[in-house]
């Protein structure tokens, strides 16, 4: 009996839904030898804005979660993803990997869960901590998430480990994300959204865009409810003005470079947190 | 004589021994200046104190130089030990000469000497110890086994607590190995350059500490524009903060900001309502409200507001405004008249949209910036008294019915630098603790400060915190990594 493929539609993932661009727009994805491979929606900044709502409206219990729950829902990505292994590395294929690269780049990319899963109910012991005061005080400083996370994953390799290692730190903490995929290779990040749509991630903690990064970042890195940057992912002018105009809202950046090829990086956990300080008086009375 | 009135109780000036004028602090000599020269006033008096050089950016370039020198060659090469031991003497020539920084800040800000005396110079000394015991135990600050100093850095002060704010910017990255280029505020630069000679006195080599007063818009536009920095630490407005930011776009300089506030004080029912008088006075009338972690916005339950509000403004009533260096002084001089304007206009804002003003009946002296503690029922959310930063002895009493609509209110601002809780109810205190957005907070107390603890902002208030090991951090790079 022979099947005639039925290809999938690419679409956005915003607030847990999958819809297409409210824009209509789409974008053709093709191989590095110029073979058609699908249409992937292109993300406007109504997108964009869509996504930081959903992002916000998420952030209040994702960030209030347990963390041992936290820690739970990230292996279960990790666990979705390993058993869809073989689709993820024959996407990868098709776009333009080897079947070695490719293979290495999706273990690499659940390594990088399940690393992250181990730190969400130990990052807070590791740099947080009674502070010795001069008084009789009761002092505590905890980290705690900084809120609306944008992101853009790594835009010159590894689609699938690049946009991974994006989200994995800040959704270990307790940020929710929005984060744009590798514009020339963005089918495997949004099959990775299937994942995390069937991971027990509630919706809005990820939001994935695809489209072009110059196009989406000067609306999200001047957007009043975003309240950090990661440009880790792109390089050049963008880059620079991205980061003058999130310096309107004094947003937090992460500037080009830092992260790059960081997929298990305890500084990147650390460029989401704010610090928060607790003081309380002691006595007997 | 009512029992309010004493008999004044000046602090001596005979201990200070200050020169007519002073120079820039560069490569460990005082050297002239090639900006306009200004004369720092007492802002109680409007007399003189001093001439001060003001630096230029060709005095920035040099004084850069020096630091970038003393970096590569001494300080980041030299033993923690060492190092440590250079911030313990110089911990120790500020207690010795306590009392003269105490008068000598008292005299150039205006704040009283008892808030210098007891608070900011003691703190002062504490930071430089603190930090002295880090300068041989980097490995342990979180950046891996071998962080190294980040350079030279750039440090932007202001005039609120001008040489607590010197030591918090200088203490932690003379233990990290940095050399700094620190510029005092415009109205405040006298107690920098006091700090200078305990420099020459503890023997620091030289360019280690630069100390450059000038115009923001000159010497420290210089400072943040130039290329030999490698890190900006800068304490003032959210507006000069998103200026810097923008600056240093598509640099690689590190970048510290703390920022403004309009911090929440929220009183609950069940709350030790004595106690919270006590605080809220504190939070708001310390340093004549020139704190950007301030009290600034009461939020009170409805059911205590009356109580609280006819508590409280009994209790302002017994402030003493006067002659910052009396020792019975509580309320001192608005620190300039640039700024008694600011809060004079918001002040006569908040009057116009309706908010209900009562302040202290006192008298004023003649001379000098002076501002009555004053106190606005009857606000609204969207007042400008509640939303903008006063920066003055102004608070705002807003009110609240539950725990969720205090949260809400009090995370109704883009700032998040600080907040006060005020309940005996220890699993309300941390619950509420835990939502609220805002670096620091205090409950059942404010406005405490300490080396050992972490201070900084959440959102408009700023990024990177001052104190403990957060704080060295912000000095420090992993090996290999900028």
């Amino acid at each position: 009996m022979t099947h005639l493929p039925i290809p999938k539609t690419y679409k956005l993932f915003i607030g847990g839904k999958f819809p297409r661009s409210e824009s209509g727009r789409s974008y053709s994805v093709e191989s590095p030898n110029g073979e058609f491979i699908a249409h992937a929606a292109q993300s406007s900044r109504k997108d964009a804005r869509d996504a930081v709502v959903a992002a916000r409206s998420a952030f209040g219990s994702w960030s209030r979660a347990t963390a041992y729950n936290r820690g739970q829902v990230l292996y279960r990505i990790a666990e979705m993803l390993e058993g869809r292994t073989d689709q993820f590395v024959a996407e990868l294929v098709r776009g333009g990997a080897t079947e070695k690269a490719a293979r290495t780049e999706v273990v690499a990319a659940i390594d990088s869960l399940v690393w992250h899963a181990g730190w969400t109910d130990k990052y807070a012991q590791v740099v947080g901590g009674a502070n010795p005061v001069a008084g009789p005080f009761f002092n505590l400083t905890v980290p705690e998430p900084t809120g609306v996370v944008v992101a853009v994953a790594d835009q010159t390799a590894s689609p699938l480990l690049g946009l991974v290692a994006a989200v994995a730190p800040a959704i270990t903490t307790g940020n929710a994300v929005v984060v744009i995929a590798h514009e020339a290779a963005p089918c495997a990040s949004m099959s990775f959204a299937e994942v995390i749509a069937t991971s027990d991630v509630p919706g809005g903690v990820v939001n994935i865009l695809t489209g072009s990064p110059g196009e989406l970042l000067p609306w999200l890195s001047s957007h009043a409810d975003v309240n950090a940057i990661d440009l880790s992912g792109i390089a050049g002018e963008l880059a620079v003005e991205c980061e003058r105009s999130a310096a309107e809202t004094l947003m937090r950046v992460i500037r080009p470079g830092r992260f790059i090829a960081a997929h298990t990086s305890f500084d990147r956990i650390g460029a989401f947190v704010e610090t928060k300080t607790v003081w309380h008086t002691k006595s007997l009375a | 004589m009512s029992f309010l009135d004493f008999a004044p109780a000046p602090e001596s000036t005979g201990v200070l021994n200050l020169r007519k004028s002073y120079g820039l602090f560069i490569n460990g000599e005082f050297v002239d200046g090639h900006g306009d020269s200004i004369t720092t006033i007492s802002p109680a008096t409007e007399k003189p104190i001093a001439e001060i050089a003001h630096a230029n950016s060709h005095d920035v370039g040099v004084a850069v130089s020096a630091a970038r020198k003393a970096h590569d060659t001494v300080w980041s090469r030299m033993s923690g030990t060492d190092r440590g031991k250079y911030l313990f003497r110089i911990a120790r020539l500020i207690q010795e000469r306590a009392r003269e920084f105490a008068v000598a800040e008292t005299l150039d800000n205006g704040k009283p000497i008892r808030e210098t005396r007891d608070v900011d110079i003691p703190l002062v000394a504490a930071w430089f110890f603190h930090y002295a015991g880090w300068a041989d135990k980097l490995e342990w600050a979180g950046l891996g086994p071998n962080p190294r100093s980040l350079g030279v850095a750039g440090q932007i002060i202001p005039w609120n607590f001008p040489l607590m704010m010197l030591a918090w910017k200088v203490a932690p990255a003379l233990a990290a190995g940095n050399t700094v280029v620190l510029k005092p505020a415009e109205t405040t630069p006298l107690t920098a350059l006091l700090f200078a000679e305990v420099c020459q006195q503890a023997g620091l080599p030289a360019g280690v500490v630069n100390i450059v007063p000038g115009l923001g818009e000159v010497a420290g536009a210089a400072l943040v524009e130039h290329p030999g920095i490698n890190k900006i630490a800068f304490t003032g407005s959210t507006a000069v903060g998103r200026h810097i930011a923008r600056s240093l776009a598509g640099t690689d300089v590190a970048l510290t900001l703390e920022l403004g506030g309009k911090g929440a004080n929220i009183v609950f029912d069940d709350a030790p309502i004595d106690e919270a008088i006590e605080g809220i006075v504190r939070g708001i009338y310390f340093n004549q409200g020139h704190v950007c972690c301030a009290g600034s916005r009461l939020l009170v339950q409805e059911n205590v507001h009356d109580e609280v509000v006819d508590k409280l403004t009994r209790r302002i009533s017994t402030l003493r405004m006067g002659d910052p260096l009396d020792k019975n002084t509580d309320i001192g001089a608005i620190n300039s008249r640039e700024q008694l304007d600011r809060i004079s206009a918001l002040v006569s804002q908040g009057e116009a949209e309706g908010g209900v003003r009562w302040s202290l009946d006192c008298e004023i002296p003649k001379a000098g910036f002076w501002f009555r503690p004053t106190v606005f029922t009857g606000v609204a959310t969207s007042n400008t008294v509640a939303r903008e930063e006063i920066f003055g002895p102004v608070l705002s009493v807003l009110t609240f019915r539950t725990a969720d609509e205090a949260i809400a209110k009090a995370n109704n601002t883009p700032y998040g630098l600080s907040a006060g809780i005020w309940t005996n109810t220890a699993s309300r205190m941390l619950q509420v603790a835990d939502e609220l957005r805002a670096g620091v907070i205090w409950a059942n107390t404010f406005n405490q400060f300490d080396p050992a603890s972490p201070f900084g902002g959440y959102k408009e208030s700023g990024y990177g915190r001052e104190g403990g090991r957060h704080g060295l951090a912000a000095y420090l790079t992993a090996e290999g990594k900028r």
